[in-house]
């Protein structure tokens, strides 16, 4: 057997083992009750054994050499840094930013946080057109918050434009 | 006759107009995602979820169960004309399909393809209609022993025997167990791995998870990738109909193909992909010119394409019959019979016989109204299929938002969103399989219970598991589909060791 270490599965397999101690550490942390025969620590302790060694065996196969996996011969940066601003501004935008009591960022609401997340990912998948974009957003934004807030009752919240709708 | 009558009365509720209007506008979504790439079955009812607060579980249902059997329909649209399978399931279609559309048969291959569809969805209709009954008096002997080992036999199945790799199958399911652990214990009252965040104590929302891994994950997946020239959509010149030689080349295969597909599709291990390669295989093999697979063979668009559909209605036999999904998008329909407070189970047709009548029958009319829309209407999905990669992902972010933020007003679950979308991504990227997380998520906690259950009946006694002989059966079934290939891998190196000396 070869022995050619596969550094991006090496590291993956790593990084489930000490999921797995996390896990291990989350389930000590059950308390044990005395109603049942069975306490409600004994399956997840199963679960971080399973984790555990299915950790060890993709560690392992990571070091045989890893396995056939999508290796895009480069990422796209530009992509991800436009679609990671997407979400991010949707994370902050659309319910505000309160710290200490203070409003650091006021709740623009789901449309208008929805029209920069559309913006930013067409731009991600390499659309020219920042502004047509927003436009095209805004509008599917407040086609679907008319749909799904007020016609099918789910609850989406207020914010700078939902307020006149 | 009692199964006749009982479906009359399922018919009795599913005409009723309001349900009619349910049953067309979940084939009609269902379609769509389906011609869509990027989006499924799974992701959208799961986005859909919310609903079942606000309707009746009937109309809820002939709701999902529309947009299960569209989406395959609508799946086969797509791998004709672009390539590019939306699902799995519908790769096979796209070798012998695409090929065809090249040659200006693109017309002719989309009508085998639903008229496939309509008579392999049909046959699977009445296979549930009659295998239902049977397989819940079976289930009714089963204690929870029997149904811990099911569970088991399924897990493996789906996670270690379907996937590239038992491995990272295994790893998806157990990520997907311990997610479904998040939350207050029902027996005990305690909380589990909440790690002190409050949001956490009622549990992850299996929405949060769907939508993550197949919104969030494929989208990261597909934003990180160099982006080629969007694939251009090849044009349907002839008309979508079938001459004579087509209809006789299509009809054995149809047929064959539901025989193979609805079978594998009601076994505990579900997949829709075994049984169109084994359709492919199978109709080469048959095929009076094997000369012409790979280079658009009707054959090879018929059988598969009905092998499909009929396994999608097959894996509704156990979710219906025994509350066993097995599969992404059965295990979030599963989700929505536990939000309405209904077990499934082999007590559902008892409980709630008129709701699943009722959905059996509209699987009937559901196909009938799927025949309509992607035949003399499949213009105007070929026109959905135009949608520019940045509008189609933007977009499914909106909705992705909608459907998690939208129902809790928590940014925190908009959050786990995001944490879901990117380990969905590196799922995506070290070829992990993503449905195993969703069926561990749903039936772990399930199976949990059950263990718990038979714990208590035998006093914490283990053995009970290898006492009663159908628990035994199954354990030793699980065991085999887990470790057989490993075993045989062995041997043959055994052998081959011992050769050379």
């Amino acid at each position: 057997m070869r022995f050619r270490p596969a550094f991006p599965e090496t590291m993956l397999g790593v990084f489930m083992i000490g999921f797995a101690v996390v896990v291990a550490y989350a389930t000590a942390a059950i308390p044990q009750s005395t109603y049942a025969k069975i306490g409600p620590a004994v399956v997840p302790w199963a679960i971080t054994a399973g984790l555990f060694v299915l950790g060890i065996l993709l560690t392992l196969e990571g070091l045989r050499g890893g396995w056939w996996h999508d290796e895009a011969t480069q990422l796209d940066w530009r992509g991800i840094l436009w679609l990671g601003a997407g979400l991010l501004s949707n994370l902050v935008l659309i319910d505000g930013v309160e710290f200490g009591g203070k409003q650091l960022v006021p709740a623009f609401g789901f449309i208008l946080s929805s029209t920069l997340l559309f913006a930013c990912t067409a731009r991600a998948f390499g659309s020219p057109n920042f502004l047509r974009d927003g436009a095209i957003g805004f509008t599917l934004a407040l086609v679907a918050y008319v749909g799904f807030d007020r016609v099918l009752g789910y609850q989406i919240g207020s914010g700078l434009v939902e307020r006149f709708i | 006759m009692d199964t006749f009558s009982q479906l009359m009365q399922g018919f009795a509720i599913a005409l009723t107009p309001i349900n009619l209007l349910w049953c067309l506008v979940g084939v009609a979504v269902g379609t769509a995602i389906g011609v869509l790439p990027g989006l499924g079955p799974a992701l959208t009812i799961a986005l859909l979820l919310p609903i079942t607060t606000k309707v009746d579980p009937t109309a809820a249902f002939i709701l999902f169960a529309g947009i299960y059997y569209g989406a395959m329909y609508g799946g086969s649209t797509t791998s004709i004309l672009l390539n590019t399978p939306g699902e799995s399931a519908n790769i096979v279609t796209s070798l012998e399909g695409n090929k065809m559309a090249r040659k200006g048969r693109a017309g002719a291959a989309l009508a085998t393809a639903a008229i496939g569809s309509f008579v392999a969805g049909t046959i699977g209709t009445i296979g549930i209609t009659f295998m239902a009954e049977p397989v819940v008096k079976l289930a009714l002997k089963f204690g929870p022993a029997e149904y811990f080992s099911l569970m088991m036999l399924c897990f493996i199945t789906v996670a270690a025997v379907l996937g590239n790799s038992a491995i990272r199958g295994l790893t998806a399911l157990f990520v997907g167990m311990f997610l479904g652990m998040i939350g207050v214990d029902n027996q005990s009252g305690q909380l589990r791995f909440t790690f002190g965040v409050t949001e956490l104590y009622d549990g992850i929302n299996v929405i949060v998870v769907a939508v993550g891994l197949f919104a969030i994950g494929e989208t990261l997946w597909l934003a990180t990738r160099p982006k080629e020239q969007q694939e251009e959509v090849l044009e349907v010149k002839d008309s979508i109909m079938m001459n004579r030689e087509d209809w006789r080349r299509s009809w054995k295969p149809w047929l064959r193909g539901s025989l193979i597909g609805f079978p594998i599709g009601a076994m505990p291990a579900g997949g829709a992909e075994i049984p169109t390669f084994l359709s492919y295989s199978l109709e080469k093999k048959l095929s009076e010119k094997p000369e012409e697979f790979g280079h658009g063979a009707i054959e090879g668009v018929a059988g598969p394409e009905a092998a499909n559909n009929a396994s999608a209605a097959g894996v509704l036999v156990p979710m219906l019959a025994l509350g066993l999904p097995t599969s992404a998008t059965a295990a979030v329909m599963l989700s929505a019979f536990q939000s309405y407070g209904i077990n499934p189970g082999p007590q559902l047709l008892s409980t709630n016989g008129a709701l699943v009548w009722g959905l059996i029958a509209s699987l009937y009319i559901g196909n009938a109204m799927l025949l309509v829309l992607n035949l003399p209407l499949v213009g105007l999905w070929v026109k959905m299929l135009k949608i520019p990669a940045p509008h189609l992902y933007g977009g499914i972010l909106i909705f992705a938002t909608i459907g998690t933020y939208g129902i809790s007003r928590s940014v925190v679950d908009l959050m786990l969103l995001y944490a879901v979308g990117v380990m969905g991504f590196f799922m995506r990227r070290f070829d992990f399989p993503t449905a195993p997380v969703i069926i561990g998520m749903i039936l772990g906690p399930l199976a949990e219970m059950n263990f718990r259950q038979a714990m208590t009946i035998s006093q914490g006694d283990p053995m009970i598991f290898i006492q009663k002989p159908l628990s035994l059966f199954l354990l030793v079934l699980a065991a085999l589909a887990l470790l057989g290939p490993a075993l045989w891998g062995l041997t043959k190196r055994w052998r081959g060791v011992t050769g050379e000396a």
